[in-house]
């Protein structure tokens, strides 16, 4: 039995008094890639969080490739280089080149040289297709261009998992396949990913599992055909019902 | 449907040459401009004009320009009064460099969030609290007046150093508050992002947030800065020679007050400029955003 990449062990987390993960449980294994979907609100973002401890969950245990984050096994930085995350609005700096939004870590956190980050920051943006745009700003370029350099920056430190948090929600309809055909590329190498999104489509194709989350638990979780195919939970069907009338499935 | 249909020609023509031409620049149209400018100009000669006339036709004025714009008594002044002003520039640039600095500190002690920098973050509120609540000339006199006469070994005994300091300690707590509020305008994505990159607080603050907050802030601290440059001028009460003190020792002895008239004279002519300056920068920083959002 391999390790799992992510393991999720009956997680909870409370925002004050608001109960906004319940005793959730997931796990992702090494190169898979699980989705998860869910209504607004139902705690999608706030579980991805949990993982690179952006957020802090208060009750169980969250482990990457079995070692709980917050071990001291990861020292101050180590989880955030294993595991890197996107969001859904980008959030480059505005105020730093494209090259240097993606050689900020290397440089400053893990002690690469300018010139070593540098040549690999080039390299990774040419494997996007924004090798001219090294010395541009986040304001000059599209969305999905932003979003394309979001994900070379979380890259950039060759983490074993990423997490997507609905990366192509803000984009215009015509530049989400940019950035899903590179989350595909991604899938082929191997990747080890946990998506959060409403391409549905997407979902079905590229994923290995799809979890339904519903007011902070995983109501049901299963393989994509299965999930949207046959779903078992009234809830789970009904909410891919309001997908598929707005269109989306 | 035939050619010379008037009706279709024109679309039909337009179509087979292209897009139109761009319409004509904007930017100045001085024929547009003439008549607001000219009723402006009008409106303020007319104004100015009736306002000098009622004084200057007034029966004391006679007496109000010999003491006022006594030109002969300008003259006389002029070399002192621009020497004191000299000063009050020296004092202001100092005085303001040390204030962007130590509010920058105050500013960022606030900010972090760490538990173990809560005590610190504590003593900066009072701070501010502090000398924020008292006035500057009342922290003019208590340390340009009584720390010297305390006659303490070892520290500066001079009047100027000590009232320097004093407006430095209250100024800085407007600017570290103007700092704050740039801080905190810095959407919260941002510390996201970095500490998802393994950025500690302080990497995160020095790489990601300040340089956006201090260019968000920089109209503000304009106003301040040119608020600063007239508040020099409250060293003199307690003895520095700057213009204002000059000029009300020509007075004393001559007992005209022209020579306030010179350093008045001096001041808008610094801050005047600064002002404008102000302007441009709030409007820019305006557009700009107005940029990003849209
Ligand atoms: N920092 C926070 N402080 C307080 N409450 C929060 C915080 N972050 C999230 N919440 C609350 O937790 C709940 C779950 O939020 P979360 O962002 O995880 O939902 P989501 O499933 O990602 O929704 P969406 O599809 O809108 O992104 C929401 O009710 C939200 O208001
Ligand atoms: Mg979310």
């Amino acid at each position: 039995m391999t390790t799992p990449m992510i393991e999720i062990d009956t997680v909870t987390k409370y925002f004050g008094d608001k109960l906004v993960l319940d005793r959730v449980s997931l796990t992702v294994n090494p190169h898979e890639v699980v989705c998860l979907i869910g209504a607004s609100g139902s705690g999608k973002s706030t579980l991805l969080r949990c993982v690179n401890r952006l957020v802090e969950h208060d009750y169980g245990t969250i482990r990457l490739d079995g070692v709980a984050v917050e071990d001291a096994a990861f020292g101050k930085t180590g989880l955030q280089k294993r595991a890197g995350i996107v969001f859904q609005s980008y959030n480059l700096f505005p105020h730093m080149t494209v090259l240097d939004n993606i050689t900020l870590a290397p440089r400053r956190v893990h002690g690469v040289a300018r010139a070593e980050a540098e040549a690999r920051g080039r390299e990774v943006l040419t494997r996007f297709g924004m090798g001219d745009f090294a010395v541009s700003y986040p304001e000059q370029l599209s969305g999905g261009q932003q979003q394309r350099v979001a994900i070379a920056r979380a890259l950039m430190t060759r983490p074993d998992v990423l997490l997507l948090d609905e990366i192509t929600a803000a984009l215009d309809p015509e530049l989400v396949g940019e950035v899903l055909a590179i989350i595909r590329g991604l899938k082929d190498e191997g990747m080890t990913m946990m998506i959060v999104t409403h391409e549905m489509g997407f979902a079905r194709e590229c994923a290995d599992k799809v979890a339904f989350l519903d007011g902070g638990t995983i109501l049901e979780e299963d393989a994509p055909e299965r999930l949207f195919g046959s779903p078992r939970k009234a809830r789970t069907r009904a909410f891919l019902q309001r997908i598929v009338e707005s269109g989306r499935l | 449907m035939t050619d010379d249909n008037p009706a279709q020609a024109g679309p039909q023509r337009n179509a087979r040459r292209g897009p139109p031409p761009p319409p004509p620049s904007r930017r100045f149209d001085w024929r547009a401009a003439a008549a607001p400018a000219a009723i402006g100009a009008v409106s303020v000669v007319v104004v100015f004009g009736a306002l000098s006339w009622i004084v200057t036709s007034a029966e004391q004025w006679p007496r109000i320009k010999l003491q006022f714009f006594n030109i002969d008594a300008m003259v006389a002044a002029f070399p002192r009064v621009l020497r004191g002003f000299w000063v009050n520039m020296q004092v202001w640039l100092t005085v303001l460099a040390c204030i962007l600095v130590w509010a920058l500190v105050l500013a960022i002690v606030r900010s972090l969030r760490a538990p173990w920098f809560a005590p610190f973050r504590l003593m900066v509120v009072i701070y501010i609290d502090l000398f924020r609540g008292v006035p500057v000339l009342l922290l003019v006199l208590l340390f340009g007046f009584g720390i010297p006469a305390l006659n303490l070994p070892g520290l500066p005994n001079s009047g100027l150093f000590w009232g320097s300091v004093a407006m430095v300690l209250s100024y800085a707590s407007y600017v570290a508050e103007i700092y704050r509020s740039g801080i905190d305008a810095v959407h919260e994505g941002q510390r996201a992002a970095a500490k998802s990159l393994g950025l500690s607080e302080w990497q995160t603050l020095r790489y990601a947030i300040l340089p956006q907050a201090l260019r968000n802030v920089v109209p503000a601290l304009m106003n301040i800065v040119v608020a600063l440059q007239k508040d020099v001028a409250l060293l003199s009460v307690i003895g520095v020679r700057d213009a204002v003190r000059e000029a009300q020792i020509y007075t004393a002895s001559t007992f005209n007050y022209s020579s306030l008239i010179v350093a008045a004279g001096l001041f808008l002519l610094a801050t005047v400029p600064m002002a404008r300056l102000a302007d441009y920068l709030t409007r820019r920083d305006r557009e700009r955003r107005l940029q990003v959002a849209g």
